[in-house]
């Protein structure tokens, strides 16, 4: 179980703004996780370095503000079989739609993106029937 | 200067995910377990950045017709409904609902060493690699 904390979804969600804002007003780039995670390993990509940077200061970034109230979690209850899945169908899921929750559910919204606006509302429906149906018909 | 841009994006960007606990898996379905206990904080997460990035690029990114340091934006103009987006983010929204975790939190929780994580982010990295030998073999026919 977890609490509503208005405030801190208020401030991290500013800060994710923050970031997409700058790196698309400064570089032309678009913050989509997926997108330069996958890029950032293509071998014949000659635009790779930036996006290595991005990535390593992601992780500096929740190292520098991880502490006992803003955590990062410990463990994970969900089976290797499932979570070797739900990893396969997140990382195609995204390649094939051409991005994740940052690429459409940010970027691409605050964008007005027909693509994006319907990607994002397909991703939310279909993932809120997969706890409905994993949380309350197979697990009740 | 432009690669200083990209690290302070990316720390933001950590940051971010971390303040607003978008990292834990549990909190992330919770806030998609609309009829159990509810946790609304992603959409509060969405909504900010949302108001932060769109204000941000209509009036300072459309204003423009190149970025501050490069040459242009590279920002897609694709406005088709097609095949492979809804099946893409069907199939997203499947993995994500099953287990709380999608690609910026999947990298930010490797820290954690955990071997869960990595091996979803492994997992992740795979499925990745499949999506783009699948649509290659499409295209290149």
């Amino acid at each position: 179980m977890t609490e509503f904390t208005p405030l801190t979804a208020l401030l991290g969600g500013a800060l994710i703004g923050i970031s997409a804002l700058l790196l698309l007003i400064f570089n032309g780039r678009i913050a989509g996780i997926s997108g330069i995670l996958h890029s950032a390993l293509q071998p014949a990509d000659n635009d790779r370095l930036w996006r290595w940077i991005f990535l390593f200061g992601l992780v500096l970034g929740v190292f520098f503000v991880m502490n006992p109230t803003t955590p990062l979690p410990t463990d994970i209850e969900a089976s290797w079989p499932l979570i070797i899945i739900a990893g396969l169908l997140v990382g195609f899921g995204s390649k094939t739609g051409n991005g994740c929750t940052s690429g459409h559910g940010i970027c691409g919204l605050g964008r007005l993106s027909r693509r994006s606006i319907v990607a994002t509302a397909t991703f939310m429906i279909t993932a809120a029937l997969t706890v409905f149906i994993t949380r309350h018909i197979i697990g009740a | 200067m432009k690669l200083f841009i990209a690290l302070i994006s990316g720390v933001l960007f950590g940051a971010g995910l971390t303040i607003a606990q978008m990292v834990n898996p549990d909190k992330v379905l919770n806030f998609l377990d609309i009829t159990g206990h509810w946790d609304p904080s992603l959409a509060l997460v969405m909504a900010s950045a949302l108001t932060i990035f769109g204000s941000g690029y209509f009036l300072l990114v459309r204003t423009k017709n190149k970025p501050l340091l490069d040459k242009e934006f590279i920002v897609s103009t694709n406005n088709k409904i097609d095949k492979p987006l809804i099946v893409g983010a069907t199939t997203f929204g499947l993995g994500w609902g099953l287990i709380g975790i999608c690609p910026g939190p999947a990298l930010a929780i490797l820290l954690t060493g955990n071997m869960k994580f990595i091996g979803f982010f492994i997992a992740m990295l795979i499925g990745m690699q499949v999506a783009q030998k699948i649509s290659d073999t499409i295209y290149n026919e």
